[in-house]
């Protein structure tokens, strides 16, 4: 990675000159102690977190509920919108308008949209949900547009000789989808996939706008009632903290799904 | 299979092509690159839409509006060029996948059947590989076995050695000749010549989606009467390939 040996302590020391500079900066500003003190004071740290942790399990809650409903409300939005012939004309273009729609929407309309609009309409079985579900169908709604289009990207990297030659042993297409194209397509967009869900978990932070009281809500919370800032470090260090392994996992993923197909060549 | 006509947008494939083929026999298409070969046999397996004309297999025909393509395609097998296995899938459930959903077989059986034909081809060894970690011969020879394995009564080879290494094409081209011997009717694409001469009842030579010439395979290759047979021919003979 740093060529050899003298790449390893050239290395080392410029990253300690370099963090050295900027701490110097930042210490040396003239409000550096007031910083200091409202954002970084170890005792508010401390008393912030565990209050923070708990919002912040709604946060967890949340995105694990959103990513599953995700993968699932998506393939259907990308099958739907690869699905061939001029009789499913009105589906394809259904299902376009709404990928078109909600990847244009940003995430925080959508969430008013949703948590204010659906409880007026006194609809029974939408309208007397709580924060978190509409939060939930806000992040659903908005992330299946995303996923949607990497999936249907993964399909349509599936060369048709494939389906061919399912179809030529007498699979219908829905098998020949099935069976044949999306194991294969979803094995490719699994690095794409991830990255937008990296994205999904940080924007449970906006739920906190509709009211629900989850990690940022309360790093809010203790700001207020104690005039100090740590809750929100608190909260930006859990969620950093979550989203790295899933970075790196990301990271990993793409580098053997390149080794693989160099490797393997021929498909 | 008459008049048959088929055509990509304006590009004409097929200008009419008439041929009878009898259950048992081996028919080998020749002719060059863009002759309608591959086209022809994809109609037949319904994997091209024809433009007119119609086909009929035992009786029926095929090609008419509402036929259900499914059961069509279950009773005529395609072998393609480039192999197309699924690879994701290991060699044993390459074979057993459409017999499992198309045929409705159990799992046992399917699973029995494949390994009496990987058996019969040689390769017994092979079945729990996945279709990268094999050879491109014995790739080829795992897509003969995935089409059987749905006990197709006619086999359309569409130039399936062609993507393959020059010591690998013997071991298919043996595939070959056993299930012409064993009375398989088959269509074959093809441009070994050596192997047409010997394998085939009957040669039809295809040229700008007609087949300008057919014959017993002796007199095709020895005094073909159309010129542009006899200049097809020359060319594969100063290749040195015939």
């Amino acid at each position: 990675m740093f060529g050899g040996k003298r790449g390893v302590v050239i290395a080392t020391i410029s990253t300690i000159a370099f963090f050295a500079i900027i701490a110097v900066i930042l210490a040396t500003a003239p409000g550096a102690r007031l910083v200091q003190r409202g954002f970084f004071s170890p005792e508010h740290l401390v008393r912030a977190f565990p209050s923070v942790a708990r919002g912040f399990l709604i946060n967890v809650q949340m995105f694990l509920l959103a990513e599953v409903l995700v993968l699932v409300f998506a393939l259907i939005l990308a099958v739907l919108r690869s699905l061939p012939g001029p009789a499913f004309f009105p589906i394809r273009l259904v299902t376009i308008a709404y990928i078109d729609f909600f990847r244009g929407m940003p995430l925080l309309l959508v969430l008013f949209i949703v948590a204010f609009g659906l409880p007026g309409l006194s609809l029974a079985g939408i309208s007397g949900l709580s924060q978190f579900q509409y939060g939930v169908i806000s992040l659903t709604l908005v992330y299946s547009a995303y996923v949607a289009e990497v999936y249907r990207a993964g399909i349509e990297s599936i060369h048709e000789s494939q389906t061919a030659a399912a179809r030529s042993l007498g699979l219908s297409r829905g098998q020949a989808l099935r069976h044949v194209v999306l194991p294969q397509a979803i094995r490719r967009v699994i690095p794409p996939l991830l990255n937008d869900f990296i994205g999904l978990q940080k924007d449970t932070a906006l739920v906190a706008a509709i009211g629900l009281v989850e990690g940022v809500r309360r790093a809010q919370a203790y700001s207020t009632k104690y005039f100090n800032f740590a809750g929100f470090v608190v909260a930006a260090i859990l969620f950093v903290a979550l989203t790295i392994p899933l970075a790196r996992l990301t990271d990993y993923m793409i580098a053997r799904d390149q080794r693989k197909r160099r490797a393997g060549g021929a498909f | 299979m008459e008049e048959v006509h088929q055509a990509y947008g304006d590009l004409k494939v097929l200008r009419g092509i008439d041929l009878s083929v009898a259950p048992h026999e081996v028919i080998c298409l020749i002719g060059a690159s863009g002759s309608g070969k591959s086209t022809l046999l994809k109609c037949v397996n319904l994997l091209e839409p024809i433009e007119s004309g119609r086909i009929v297999v035992d009786g029926e025909e095929i090609t008419a509006e509402g036929v259900d393509v499914n059961r069509i395609r279950r009773h005529i097998g395609i072998v393609f060029q480039a192999f197309n296995l699924f690879p994701h899938m290991t060699v044993l459930r390459n074979i057993t996948l459409a017999p499992i959903r198309v045929l409705k077989k159990s799992r046992d059986e399917a699973v029995t059947e494949a390994h009496v034909l990987l058996e019969r081809f040689g390769l017994e060894d092979k079945a729990d590989e996945f279709p990268d970690r094999l050879s491109g011969g014995q790739q080829q020879r795992v897509a003969i076995v995935r089409a059987l394995a749905m006990g197709p009564d006619i086999m359309l080879l569409d130039e399936v050695t062609s993507a393959l290494d020059p010591e690998l094409v013997a071991e298919v081209l043996n595939v070959i000749r056993g299930l012409a011997e064993a009375g398989m009717t088959m269509l074959i694409a093809t441009h070994e010549m050596g192997f047409a001469r010997d394998i085939a009842d009957r040669v039809c030579f295809l040229h700008d989606g007609s087949i300008l010439e057919e014959g017993p395979p002796e007199r095709i290759f020895s005094e073909p009467q159309h010129p542009r047979t006899k200049q097809f021919l020359q060319r594969i003979i100063d290749a040195g390939r015939l």
